[in-house]
């Protein structure tokens, strides 16, 4: 999978490393801004409260 | 990748150098017939090492199955860091800057001229240094839902430290960007007799009572409301099951009793990162000032500061 995705990538090595580099930012961006928030209110994982209020 | 096949020198003979193998190679001399052989040797070796590469690349169904799981593992990890520092730094920032806001929106809308300097009883022999009696604290009104109404300061959890505290304690209060610290509805307000209990995350989410295990009696937990300061001082800690609501009576742990004293109450889950228990800190009040009169000697810097 990753392999098949390294041979797709263009260009000389560093290019390469710049796209894959450019490309894992981009996925970590798109969780912490959409993803992980949303997974945050459906785990629910943090309670504080007496009672179950 | 196969040392052997790839140094197109390996296979050269000894006593020639590299170099002159590869010169030699296109010269048709005797002595570098083996050679010309030699140097197309790598080119023949090549296409083994080519078709091991179509096979380690080929897409099997277990290995792709072996990526995803790795991938799900690192996802994971990365949520917990997500969720237990940066989303919680992120929030606690928001959270301060927040409370800091509404601290300053009050004190800017009260009254200018400071009210009458309270009388001090003199005939009182003063040990310790008399503090100005305001009369009794102003109880404020019961605000709308997930509405911040007090800003609470805490010294050790940090000099910086102040959280709006809003009412009701869904998570529209204590997971939200802004306010942070939820006020039991059922529970009395601040200033007034019986028990101010609100609760706040020990982590993530802005960790609001982060080091809610660090007070040491007679802290000082401060409130701040549009009316006043509230100056209670931390008594005793207790760790309850999270059933237990007792611990908002308005007198603690004793629901028939009649309340006499001004408590707050500081609810938060233990141990850290999980949410096994509950961890309680109590306090008393100890006096009240209106925002007028300016802020207790130890929270005016603390005030000042985050103008």
């Amino acid at each position: 999978m990753y392999a098949a995705l390294w041979r797709v990538l263009p260009g000389p090595i560093w290019v390469r490393i710049i796209l894959v580099v450019i490309l894992v930012l981009a996925v970590l961006a798109v969780l912490a801004t959409w993803v992980y928030p949303w997974i945050d209110g459906i785990l629910n994982s943090q309670e504080a409260t007496v009672g179950g209020a | 990748m196969c040392p052997q096949s790839d140094d197109p020198t390996a296979s050269v003979p000894d006593g020639l150098e590299p170099a002159e193998a590869h010169s030699d190679s296109y010269v048709t001399t005797e002595p570098s017939e083996t050679v010309v052989i030699d140097a197309v040797a790598p080119e023949l070796t090549s296409r083994p090492r080519r078709r091991r590469r179509t096979q380690s690349g080929q897409v099997t169904v277990v290995g792709v199955l072996g990526e995803l799981l790795i991938t799900a593992g690192a996802l994971v990890l990365l949520f917990l860091g997500w969720q237990l520092w940066w989303n919680d730094m992120m929030m606690a920032n928001a959270q301060s800057d927040a409370a800091s806001q509404i601290s300053q929106d009050w004190i800017a809308a009260a009254p200018t001229t400071p009210e009458p300097e309270p009388i001090v009883d003199s005939t009182q022999p003063s040990a310790a240094p008399v503090l100005a009696d305001y009369g009794a604290p102003v109880v404020g009104a019961v605000p709308a839902n997930a509405t911040a109404f007090a800003v609470l300061y805490v010294p050790r959890f940090g000099a910086d430290y102040h959280r709006s505290i809003a009412e009701g304690t869904g998570h529209d209060v204590l997971n939200s960007n802004r306010l942070g610290i939820g006020h039991y509805a059922e529970t009395q307000m601040p200033g007034e007799v019986g028990n101010f209990a609100v609760a706040a995350h020990r982590s993530a989410f802005g960790g609001a009572m982060h080091l809610i295990n660090e007070l040491q009696l007679g802290d000082a937990i401060y409130v701040q409301t549009a009316d006043g300061y509230y100056t209670y001082r931390y008594r005793d800690t207790e760790y309850v099951a999270p059933s237990q609501v007792q611990v908002l009576a308005s007198v603690p742990n004793n629901p028939v009793g009649t309340a006499v004293d001004r408590i707050i109450t500081l609810t938060s889950c233990n141990p850290l990162y999980s949410t096994a228990e509950r961890i309680i800190a109590y306090g008393v009040l100890e006096s009240w000032q209106p925002l007028s009169a300016g802020a207790p000697a130890e929270l005016a810097p603390i005030i000042a500061a985050q103008g």
